[in-house]
């Protein structure tokens, strides 16, 4: 038989630790409020050239995708996406314009299962050239990209010209255009 | 006209709550006692122009009243009626005026009915109510008015999103509001409590029927909310961790909480700073989720009306109401005694685990939903997904299932896990028995199986606690309390079950094809265009055979709405003891070849089945507590009428 609990003495200060959370909580808030809608974050791998990786296939109906598939003239968008992933699938029309565009897209798609990528696929529409399975997020951290949607724009000698965090906005696909022309130099 | 009434209601509610603020907080410090006496009525008043305002915009909406904004934003005039005024609570706007409506309603039910507290504490309640009510009607007065008007009037109305005409939807949104603002009443019930240090039992029973009220229409809501985006979105997935979804889900598992511990303070008098501490967090959690969802911060398939304005005044709302009840808890709860003590291995024990699991998987929810907040304050966008939300959670809700088992077996108290062990060996060894079989059996997945597992279990051990009691005798909330604990068991089951064992086709199909999914037929005969009220679609026309069953016609479509325009596939589901089929149609491949997906989902409707019966099991312990009040009340006014005669 266990013995009675002794008095839980609550100390005075563990009763604003209620407040102080939710203060936390509100400056958090506040950020995400205030942030402003567009920013440039630079990543320290623009400039230096995509690491190396060769990933499985991630569906039957596309290649898997390797370092060296984004050598050889054109640049090249490569875009990091999950089928569980909400933003992901509101960027889709846009890499949907994108392809319509003549721009090469290569997918990674991170911690995700083939039957559900397919059915994100067949929902959302496939704009993608070749799919790697990116299973424990590997190639994900080596671009130094933690966030899901996030794509990078790989000129032809496989070097990162730009990286997009978060989805591409429809207003922001012009954007995307001019930047693949300036990695063609 | 009538939407000047409305407009002209709002404001009367507005001023009427401030009266109540007012007259509550000055009467609190000894005040007269006419001001006090204004309390009461001035709150039934309140709820009652409320209750009128809303009318008018739902009388505008009918008619579609193309002067008044809002209508011409949200309604059109060739939209099904049922739409037209569903419509109404469909937006920002309406929603709000929704919100402060069963808020004023709410309010004015408690200071009509509830005698059981002490005055002071209740004047309290009512003024912590109006407080908030104050800020809310400041939002919509100030912000989001939703009579303005246009001049001139449209000439048509803009539509309603498409994806929101739908019959469950149309009732969807206010039944999750009447259990988020009915969380307000436990919210105000804990500050007035606070205030007037009466944190006792009869705090604790006062306030149980309205949070069994709220939680019992968020779990329909919820399930509800389920089942919608489950036949709606043609994702075939029944919960997709969205924003929106957790941001209901989160007071939902305050309130349970909630609940479970306002039941130890209400029987043993124990738990008292943490029951306070919950009703302040359940309706913080329901205003948060607001917030999420209104200001935009967060992206979800749920786009409702995004306004970063709307947004800073929703968070400063937040500030004001949650800051000043934690801030009122920060200064009180020291003088509120920590209550009766207990031993572990008791009744009490048990629920003070059910909490701190309950708050720890809320603990897990939240830090999921704002963690995409957090990352981009740091410069990062992210989403979270089930990879997180589904082994995190689990961490927490399986010891808790285990525990939900033998917690109710348990005496107050103290108790020895000797005395309940032998009762617990049939559904632990069937558990174990089960999890084997399917372990064995070569299922992938350790959740599917713990879930199948832990279901089986806890189906039994759901009902134990109606061993060796006459069944006839056995009160209400008992029988609620076992339902709503089978009902857990039954969604568990669903869960699981679908993790387990679905199949899945995704296939192209010429019309005349047939397609096999688990033990159905699919036969895909033709795909025609329909037309509908305000939608065109192209819909399959298949038939679908269970094994050699009767053959049954089914018809998915692809809707295309032209106001606004938009695309919509409204799935096509069979649903049998045993589980259910789904088929979606994709579209139309440049071969001509029709693509469809068909999953064949085994048990899955057992997930909303069981949350209807946790629903029941809320149902039936509230009929029970609330006719054991009326029964003493109306004792009470039998033994006053008594004395009344004796004495004269």
């Amino acid at each position: 038989m266990s013995e009675p609990t002794p008095p839980v003495s609550l100390r005075r200060w563990t009763l604003w630790l209620p407040l102080g959370v939710f203060a936390g909580f509100v400056i958090l808030f506040l950020i995400g409020l205030l942030r402003p809608a567009e920013r440039e974050v630079r990543s320290a791998l623009i400039g230096k050239p995509l690491p190396e990786f060769a990933l499985p296939q991630a569906i039957p109906e596309r290649p898997g995708l390797a370092t060296a598939d984004f050598r050889g003239g054109k640049p090249r968008l490569l875009n990091v996406f999950a089928s569980w992933c909400v933003p992901c699938a509101v960027e889709a029309p846009q890499l949907a314009a994108l392809k319509q565009a003549g721009v090469e897209i290569h997918g990674v798609a991170v911690r995700d299962k083939r039957e559900d990528l397919e059915r994100f696929l067949a929902r959302h529409g496939n704009p993608f050239a070749r799919i790697g399975a990116d299973e424990v997020s590997k190639v994900q951290f080596a671009l130094g990209s933690s966030g899901y949607p996030e794509s990078f724009i790989v000129d032809g000698r496989g070097v990162i010209r730009y990286q997009h965090i978060g989805e591409i906005r429809p207003d922001q696909v012009e954007m995307i255009l001019t930047k693949l022309k300036e990695a063609e130099q | 006209m009538i939407a000047s009434l409305g407009l002209a209601a709002l404001w009367m509610a507005a001023a009427l709550a401030a009266l109540q603020l007012v007259a509550g907080g000055l009467s609190l410090r000894g005040g007269n006692p006419a001001l006090a006496g204004l309390v009461r009525p001035v709150a039934a008043v309140q709820g009652l122009l409320a209750v009128l305002s809303f009318a008018a915009l739902v009388i505008v909406f009918w008619q579609t009243d193309l002067s008044v904004k809002l209508v011409a934003m949200n309604s059109h005039s060739a939209k099904p009626l049922l739409y037209k005024i569903a419509g109404s609570w469909g937006n920002h706007e309406g929603s709000m005026l929704l919100w402060v409506t069963i808020m004023g309603l709410a309010g004015g039910f408690v200071a009509l009915i509830e005698r059981r507290l002490p005055e002071p504490t209740m004047l309290a309640t009512l003024a912590a109510q109006a407080f908030v009510s104050l800020g809310f009607y400041a939002f919509l007065l100030i912000s989001s008015n939703p009579f303005e008007r246009l001049s001139p009037a449209a000439p048509e109305g803009q539509g309603l999103n498409p994806l929101l005409q739908d019959p469950g939807l149309a009732f969807h949104p206010p039944t999750l509001y009447i259990g988020y603002v009915g969380l307000s009443v436990a919210f105000s019930f804990a500050v007035g409590a606070l205030l007037t240090r009466e944190v006792g039992p009869a705090f604790a029973r006062a306030m149980r029927p309205w949070v069994l009220g709220a939680w019992l229409f968020l779990t329909i809501g919820i399930t509800a909310g389920s089942y919608w985006a489950y036949y709606e979105l043609g994702w075939g997935g029944w919960w997709f961790w969205d924003p929106v979804e957790n941001a209901s889900l989160m007071p939902w598992l305050a309130a349970t909480a909630l609940l479970h511990s306002a039941s130890v303070l209400a029987s043993r008098n124990a738990l008292r700073a943490w029951t306070v501490m919950l009703g302040v967090v359940a309706f913080s959690m329901s205003m948060v989720g607001t917030f999420l969802v209104r200001s935009g911060i967060l992206t979800s398939v749920h786009a409702f009306a995004v306004d970063p304005e709307r947004g800073s005044f929703i968070l400063g709302l937040l500030v004001i109401n949650i800051g000043a009840a934690l801030l009122v808890f920060a200064l009180r709860a020291a003088s509120v005694t920590e209550g009766e003590r207990f031993a572990l291995t008791s009744r009490e024990g048990a629920l003070v685990f059910n909490n701190v699991m309950l708050t720890g998987t809320l603990g897990i929810v939240l830090i999921g939903t704002l963690y995409p907040l957090v990352a981009e304050a740091m410069g990062l966008k992210v989403s979270v997904g089930p990879p997180y939300f589904n082994p995190m959670g689990a961490v927490f809700v399986v010891p808790m299932l285990v525990v939900l088992a033998v917690g109710p077996l348990l005496r107050w108290r103290r108790d020895r896990l000797g005395r309940v062990a032998r009762m617990l060996a049939v559904p632990g060894l069937l558990a174990i028995g089960v999890g084997a079989w399917f372990a064995g059996s070569g299922f992938v997945g350790v959740l599917p199986v713990l879930g199948l597992a832990l279901a089986a279990g806890l189906a039994v051990a759901s009902f134990l606690p109606l061993a060796g009691r006459k069944l006839r005798t056995v009160k209400l909330p008992l029988w609620g309390m076992v339902v709503a604990h089978f009902g857990v068991a039954v969604a568990l089951f669903g869960m699981a079950a679908d993790a387990a064992f679905t199949t899945e086709r995704l296939v192209a199909a010429r019309a005349g094809q047939t397609v096999v999914v688990g033990p159905w037929k699919v036969f895909l005969r033709d795909v025609v265009p329909i037309a509908g009220p305000n939608w065109t679609a192209l819909q399959a026309d298949m038939d679908a055979r269970y094994k050699d069953g009767p053959a049954r016609d089914i018809h998915p479509q692809a809707r295309s709405f032209w106001a606004p325009p938009q695309g919509t596939s409204e799935s096509a589901l069979v649903t049998r003891w045993n589980g259910q089929l789904y088929a979606v149609l994709g579209e139309q491949a440049e071969d001509g070849r029709w693509q469809l997906r068909l999953w064949w989902k085994p048990f899955v409707p057992m997930i909303w089945y069981g949350g209807l019966l946790i629903a029941l099991g809320g149902l039936l312990a509230l009929i029970g507590r609330v006719a054991s009040d009326l029964r003493r009340i109306f004792a009470r006014e039998k033994i006053a009428y008594r004395r009344q005669r004796q004495g004269r």
